[in-house]
């Protein structure tokens, strides 16, 4: 089922939640809701559940508005940070309460209750755990026993929040291979709240950043990592460069570093983001003569495994970045602390501020340059 | 683990002091008791409580507290599940209302029902057009303890369910359950020991509550006469024996009060290890 949020705002005492959000989900999506603490993102999947009412906007399911609507009547799988379990219930009746609860015109039979709570601790892989209590289950299996839960009530779609944040990295790292097979199996529409940008991208099938209750861009992994739609975006997906220069004259300047600016028709202050990635680093100035290097100082070096970071000083601007680059790679280059090298920026995407006095608001203008 | 300790004697010495004046205040008046009923033999002793004025109090104390102990249940679930569980205007007036009680004396809890109800009373010419009797009568012992005891129940729950959070009955909500079978299958049960915990204290005080039921009973033999004020009585007619022997029934509650809530304790706190370990197992592997 696919879900829609109509310019929905929500403020609470002195805080504001919410600022005017629009958000589709089309059915069968997994999504995932990405963002810092306090960002909205958990107060929004709230109120697609219902459990919180918005002071504007609307909701609604394939098309029919469910804003007014009941928690209770909404029929959403909600899996809670902290699971929620039942914990004087036995596994089995935890799973069977949303069946169990019904009036007893719509109650399944008692063999029909145990038929699917069996299937689904099938679904989830946890058979013979029926009558444990969740005091006696890891992390792992209470979080399954919370998804079987939700599933037993045939909902309309799932709402995950942050469905992961309470466990082990092995333990997450399985569940979010189990969860994307789930989804796979029953093409179910997921939405995920979570503050860790490596599972939104690994899970999701299309990502929500969102920050002081607003979106901030809505993509494909892919997209909101390369494409990153302002600089928000780009600082919170991965680590990223800064460099500090100005839009003149139809030029853009960082440093020494210049090049043409196709789109720029304004003078100001510009950044320049990239990925340390992007960094190429090398002993002896370019051969070509297209793009421009610049010196830089090697301040430390921190060997991570497969790849090696290196912290870096522009000779020009004193600015500090970081280049990554694979072990291999290093061992070629065979540099050391204090050494200097001339490194190439790659792909890297410029940010203009309006002039202040102007407007207050501020424009962004993305743009993929090589120096 | 290691703990940082004092010296052995320093130990021993606080020890010995605490059991000494435990023993003094608490053990030697509770054997003075028992020695006192039973001076002058089990016949007396037997004879002092199957008397009919005794049997009466029994009865008159066993109906109060089995009338005002389920009252105040049903008030301390109430006021403990919206204080825990709603935020609403007026939530820290409520929950200073309720200790009230605590705060008032009870002499003067009772003298409140007295002006309210009594002869010179401010509802005393519609009780006396409804032919109505509150005051030296049983329904103004009723309320008297009633007020006196209804913090307990209350006071217990409130810390158990705001410590058990809203995350569960939302758990429930969204399953589609409605508030009332939610409150039946998903907040009671979590709080079932607190609320027993809560029924025995308030019980105990409602059997044994003296000053706020002395004003407001009349003392009148084989009516108005609880255990208590019964003892009181006995004893300012010399008959010290037969006093004893009646505030020994009182002293047989305490007791059975204590052990059925140290078993409560010891219950609740194996479920509190189970959830610290729960939750320790939550937020412990919470890695971020």
């Amino acid at each position: 089922m696919s879900i829609e949020v109509v310019n929905i705002s929500k403020t609470y005492k002195n805080f504001t939640a919410l600022q005017n959000v629009n958000l589709h989900i089309p059915e069968g999506e997994l999504v995932a809701l990405l963002g810092p603490s306090g960002s909205g993102k958990t107060t929004l999947l709230r109120l697609i559940a219902g459990l919180e009412q918005a002071q504007q906007g609307s909701i609604l399911f394939n098309g029919e508005d469910n804003t007014n609507r009941d928690v209770r009547e909404r029929q959403v799988g909600f899996v809670f940070q902290h699971y929620a379990l039942f914990r004087h219930m036995t596994i089995f009746d935890n799973i069977a309460f949303g069946l169990t609860v019904r009036p007893r015109k719509t109650r399944p039979s008692k063999a029909e209750i145990r038929e699917k709570v069996h299937s689904l601790l099938r679904l989830v892989q946890l058979e013979g755990l029926a009558h444990r209590y969740p005091s006696q289950l890891s992390g792992g299996q209470r979080q399954r026993v919370a998804l079987a839960r939700a599933l037993a009530v045939e909902p309309k779609f799932l709402l995950l929040d942050e469905p992961f944040g309470a466990l082990d990295t092995k333990v997450r790292q399985e569940l979010r291979r189990w969860l994307r097979h789930l989804h796979g199996k029953l093409g179910l529409t997921i939405l995920f709240v979570t503050h860790d940008q490596e599972e939104a991208m690994e899970l999701a099938d299309r990502v929500v950043v969102m920050n002081e209750g607003r979106v901030e861009q809505v993509g494909t992994p892919e997209e909101i990592y390369h494409k990153p739609a302002n600089p928000f975006v780009y600082s919170f997906l991965g680590r990223v460069n800064l460099f500090h220069g100005r839009i003149q004259d139809g030029r853009i300047k960082l440093g020494e570093a210049e090049f043409e600016a196709e789109h720029a028709h304004f003078d100001g202050p510009a950044v320049g983001y990239m990925r340390p990635h992007d960094v190429e680093v090398s002993l002896h100035p370019p051969k070509s003569s297209a793009t421009t290097a610049v010196r830089a100082q090697i301040e430390r070096i921190t060997p991570l495994g497969p790849f090696v970071r290196l912290e870096l000083k522009r000779l020009d601007t004193k600015e500090v970045f970081e280049a990554e680059m694979s072990r291999q790679r290093f061992l070629e280059l065979n540099v050391v602390e204090g050494g200097l090298v001339y490194v190439t920026l790659h792909n890297v995407s410029i940010f203009v501020e309006n002039a202040p006095a102007i407007k207050p608001t501020r424009v962004y203008v993305p743009q993929q340059v090589s120096i | 683990m290691k703990h940082v300790t004092e010296p052995a004697y320093v130990r021993w010495s606080l020890i010995a002091v605490a059991f000494l004046f435990l023993g003094l205040f608490l053990i030697l008046p509770l054997i003075a008791v028992f020695t006192e009923a039973f001076k002058q033999g089990a016949d007396v002793f037997f004879a002092a409580i199957s008397d009919p004025e005794t049997l009466s109090a029994v009865k008159l104390t066993l109906l109060v507290a089995a009338i005002s102990v389920p009252l105040n249940v049903t008030f301390g679930v109430a006021a403990a599940w919206a204080i825990a569980k709603f935020s609403f205007r007026g939530k820290n007036v409520l929950l200073t209302l309720i200790d009230l009680p605590f705060a008032v004396s009870p002499v003067i809890a009772g003298l409140i029902f007295v002006l309210l109800f009594g002869s010179e009373g401010i509802a005393a010419p519609l009780l006396a057009t409804l032919d109505l009797k509150i005051i030296f009568a049983v329904p103004g012992i009723v309320l008297a303890t009633t007020f006196v005891t209804f913090p307990f129940v209350a006071r217990e729950l409130i810390p158990v369910m705001e410590a058990q959070g809203k995350d569960e009955e939302e758990a429930a909500v969204s399953l589609g359950a409605s508030g009332w079978k939610t409150f039946w299958r998903v907040t009671l049960p979590n709080v079932k020991w607190g609320i027993l915990y809560g029924v025995i204290l308030c019980n105990a005080r409602a059997m044994g509550e003296f000053g706020a039921v002395s004003v407001v009973s009349g003392h009148i033999r084989g009516m108005t006469n609880t255990l208590p004020l019964h003892v009181e009585i006995l004893y300012n007619e010399y008959q010290f024996a037969a006093a004893f022997s009646v505030a020994t029934l009182l002293a047989v509650l305490a007791l059975v009060t204590l052990v059925v809530k140290s078993v409560i304790e010891w219950k609740t706190e194996r479920q509190f290890e189970v959830e610290e370990e729960y939750h320790f197992d939550v937020s412990g592997e919470r890695a971020g």
